[in-house]
């Protein structure tokens, strides 16, 4: 009797010694389970940097560095093709120029409205409706672009084109306006009322606290708004591919068609390059370029608004 | 210099900047209605049944886009487990397990520039390794793949906000009552920040649903008769059909209807998963 006893005990402890060590185990295997999946975001880095880098070097194997980055042609498909990333660049740039022209003056005013004046109830509905705008798909907004905005600018300028470079740079930057309004906003939202309440009491308006005060208190997040702003227009893909065309001009002449980097990608694997060719590896090239430029503007972002945030 | 100016001069001036700030915020919320009173009339009277459920067509009034509603809910299939189960084991990997340091900071600041390499870099990976290197040419898998990396970093930060948020005593008092790390993540933490992961899940989710550019770079045809029954199967979605159908509006206006009529599916996709999100944050969030 006695022993049955002794030995159910001992089952007992053994069972509970057993899920013991299995706990111990599953503790000990759950954080290498989970850092192996948050290795999965170093992968992505490194994937992308080495596919891009090692089709670039075979680009450049064919390609000269200096041609690509001084030429001003790009015929890809001619006879004897040409690989000047100079339209392209030209393209990328002044869409993004019309782009910030537009957002960041609106996108500012914005911020100032919802951070400054608004009242409370007002902000609460304002603020999400704007945010919808930022929801809006790319694809949306080229289809705008293209069927709306153009034919509407082409009233007033005759000599635009139906495919330009003015019409998605403008719709671009209404894109852009949320976000360049949101993060300004939770830049000034952050300056404290102490610093407004001083000058109130030495008899500021509103807009002067709002000129002299917040803004320059807030700076260096307006600025890394703007600038992640800029990065977004570079990279920004749709818009430009539907209403900008496809010509590869190397002109200042916004009422005409012109490419940008992006748009360029879409037509080349669009158009179904096979493996091998120099269209195919000048493809990763541009790429290259696009993912340098925005890759040094979103660190550029965050560079400024950590080393230049005033702390209160 | 301000005192040399009067005082009914810088009122006027305060109240015109008012003015002009609000006519400002205003103009956003204009072109949004623009745009949406543009593609509800353009659209509206090609929305019925049978361009629901009808296959593509070049004849625009046969032209219907079951296979890009299909291809669209395949592909949510392969993006909603994988970013959920990466992403929020990520979010738990470096809010929970990680020591404060360089190899943290390393990917956490890795993680916030994966979130601007624009999504058209993130086709490019795809077609290189999904789609060529892996040899699985332009499936539901490989489109799904891609975008589930495009959306990983929206995923892994939300995530993150949301264990961050909770309040150290919950899981203090688990330790007390003997729980080892796993089980109080598990059955404590996990639940107090799901509508929150969900939240950020949604938001990510409808960023997949509406990108364009990475599934252009993948390839995908324009004029695919046959629907998608499984992720190996070739697929379309409707933001590809927009595509297609605006760029070839200049060959028959009427396809310009049917882009308007796609995005009108589209939006009320994206607006029913945002206000599930909206739902989902003021029914189930905790307080504390």
């Amino acid at each position: 009797m006695l022993t049955r006893q002794e030995n159910s005990k001992d089952i007992h402890f053994r069972q509970i010694a057993e899920r013991h060590q299995r706990r111990k185990a599953r503790e000990r295997l759950i954080p290498i389970g989970l850092f192996l999946l948050t290795f999965l975001s170093i992968v992505t880095t490194i994937g992308i940097v080495i596919v891009l880098l090692s089709e670039t070097i075979s680009f450049f194997q064919r390609v000269s560095i200096l041609e690509f980055f001084t030429g001003t042609v790009l015929k890809p498909l001619s006879q004897t093709p040409q690989f000047g990333v100079l339209p392209l660049l030209t393209g990328t740039i002044l869409s993004t120029l019309i782009a910030m022209a537009v957002a960041i003056p609106f996108g500012l005013m914005t911020a100032i409205y919802l951070s400054e004046y608004a009242s409370a109830r007002w902000r609460k509905f304002l603020k999400p409706a704007l945010e919808l705008l930022a929801g809006i798909p790319t694809i949306v907004y080229g289809f705008f672009a293209f069927t709306f905005v153009t034919p509407i600018l082409r009233d007033w300028i005759p000599s635009l084109q139906a495919t330009n470079l003015l019409s998605p740079g403008i719709v671009m930057g209404i894109m852009i306006i949320p976000m360049v309004a949101s993060l300004s906003e939770d830049a000034m939202r952050s300056v404290p009322n102490s610093l407004r309440d001083g000058a109130f009491g030495l008899g500021a308006t509103k807009l002067e606290v709002t000129r002299k005060v917040v803004i320059p208190a807030a700076l260096s997040g307006i600025i890394a708004s703007i600038v992640l702003g800029i990065s977004r227009a570079i990279g920004e893909t749709m818009i430009v591919t539907i209403a900008s065309g496809s010509s590869k001009n190397f002109t200042l002449d916004v009422t005409e068609s012109m490419q940008t980097m992006t748009a360029y990608i879409v037509e080349v694997t669009g158009g179904d390059a096979s493996a091998g060719t120099t269209i195919y590896y000048s493809l990763y090239a541009v790429a290259m370029t696009l993912f340098v430029f925005t890759l040094v503007m979103n660190m550029l972002a965050r560079y400024i608004s950590k080393k230049f945030k005033e702390e209160y | 210099m301000v005192s040399m100016r009067s005082f009914r001069g810088r009122m006027i001036s305060n109240q015109l900047a008012k003015f002009v700030f609000l006519s400002a915020s205003l103009f956003g919320l204009l072109v949004l209605f623009v745009l949406l009173y543009r593609v509800i009339e353009q659209g509206i009277g090609w929305l019925n049944a049978d361009f629901l459920t009808g296959r593509l067509s070049t004849q625009p009034e046969k032209a219907g886009i079951k296979g890009a509603i299909l291809g669209t809910l395949w592909l949510m299939a392969v993006v909603i487990p994988i970013t959920t189960i990466v992403g929020v084991g990520t979010a738990i990997y470096l809010e929970m397990y990680a020591k404060k340091g360089k190899m943290r900071e390393l990917i956490q600041t890795n993680i916030a520039n994966l979130a601007g390499v624009p999504s058209i870099v993130y086709g490019i990976l795809g077609m290189t390794i999904f789609v060529r290197a892996l040899d699985f040419g332009n499936i539901v898998l490989a489109g799904g793949l891609t975008m589930s990396l495009l959306v990983l970093p929206i995923v892994i930060v939300s995530s993150q906000e949301a264990l961050r948020a909770i309040p150290a005593f919950l899981g203090e008092a688990s330790y007390g009552l003997g729980a080892t790390k796993w089980q109080t993540i598990r059955s404590v933490l996990l639940p107090v920040a799901l509508p929150s992961i969900l939240t950020g899940s949604i938001l990510a989710l409808s960023r997949a649903i509406g990108e364009t550019a990475p599934l252009v770079v993948i390839g995908i045809p324009a004029l695919l008769m046959p629907i998608p029954m499984s992720i190996f199967d070739k697929f379309t979605v409707l933001p590809m059909q927009i595509y297609y159908w605006t760029m070839d509006s200049s060959l028959l206006a009427e396809y310009a209807n049917l882009a308007a009529a796609t995005i009108l599916v589209l939006l009320t996709a994206l607006f029913l998963l945002n206000a599930s999100a909206i739902v989902i944050r003021n029914k189930f969030e905790q307080r504390f």
